[in-house]
């Protein structure tokens, strides 16, 4: 089966609308388990009290943050490489989807930072990446507003997401590179996960259900972007008729 | 304290960890919900304009 195959935008929108209801139903059971686990489940942490509860959604948010990018950066290089018709939609429809769950990282970071680290912000390199990852994602989208012409604007959108790419390393290496208050990786790291299992799980269920919750979500926002294509196109037509 | 009173109180950290998970909940599904209700406008909207070309192109025959 070539890459093209589902390149073919009836086939594509026939596939999605199958999975989409599934992976939205999957998504929210999954949420469900994980919150109860985040909230009931896992003990207090003898340092950092209630507050470690936080990590369960901000550490999710964090990742799927980074995930959504680099999602964009590959759809990105795959419409410019091999002009595959439907990987700018793709990367058009996660930037809203990656920039909300920025947001939500960098809030819930604050949050979580003003009992622990006794304020709600402080300008290190995590933090200041991961703002700069944000203003990315919105100019981004500015970007695609600004340029009439949907194959130009598609272009330079493709060109500021691959330049854009080089933050994400900066923002999961930062932690390493430079000093920080935010602490190092516990759980993507060479030597295996070094946190408990009881908080482990937890935190692999939210992250499952964050992902399961990103793909339904893309795939609504590919089907409309495919329409309000098709509508362009239409309309172009009648007026030209 | 009672549990019910325990658990909402976090350890005394409430006004943390809830807002926390608050805001994590709503952004969510404002996102989910404008998504969705996005994708069902253009459906509507697509199949309006090719009804109204199907009836102009059976006005012309």
């Amino acid at each position: 089966m070539s890459m093209h195959y589902f390149a073919n935008p009836t086939r594509f929108n026939r596939l999605a609308g199958r999975i989409q209801p599934w992976a939205g139903g999957l998504a929210a059971i999954l949420l469900v388990v994980g919150l109860y686990m985040a909230l009931f489940e896992v003990p207090a942490d003898y340092q950092q009290g209630d507050t470690v509860r936080i990590m369960f959604v901000h550490v999710p948010s964090a990742w799927m943050a980074m995930f959504c990018y680099s999602f964009l950066a590959v759809a990105s290089a795959v419409a410019l490489i091999w002009k595959h018709p439907l990987a700018d939609l793709a990367a058009k429809a996660s930037a809203p989807i990656g920039a909300g769950f920025t947001f939500l990282a960098l809030v819930t970071g604050s949050i979580w930072g003003k009992p622990m680290w006794g304020t709600w912000w402080v300008w290190d390199a995590r933090l200041t990446s991961v703002l700069i990852l944000f203003f990315l994602y919105l100019g981004y989208m500015a970007l695609w507003q600004s340029i009439e012409d949907g194959q130009k604007a598609a272009k330079a959108a493709a060109v500021l997401a691959l330049v854009g790419a080089v933050n994400v390393p900066i923002i999961k290496f930062s932690v390493d590179w430079w000093n920080t208050l935010h602490q190092p990786a516990s759980v993507m790291r060479m030597d295996g996960p070094a946190i408990h299992p009881s908080m482990l799980w937890p935190l692999l269920i939210m992250a499952l259900a964050f992902q399961v919750y990103f793909v339904a979500l893309l795939l609504a926002r590919m089907r409309m972007e495919l329409n309000l294509r098709r509508i362009r196109a239409l309309r172009l037509a009648e007026r030209s008729s | 304290m009672d549990a019910i009173g325990q658990f909402f109180a976090m350890g005394g950290y409430a006004a943390y960890v809830w807002p926390a998970f608050a805001i994590v909940l709503v952004v969510m599904a404002l996102m989910w919900f404008t998504g969705i209700h996005g994708w069902r406008k253009s459906e509507q909207t697509l199949a309006a304009l090719r009804s109204n070309r199907r009836q102009r192109e059976g006005d012309a025959e």
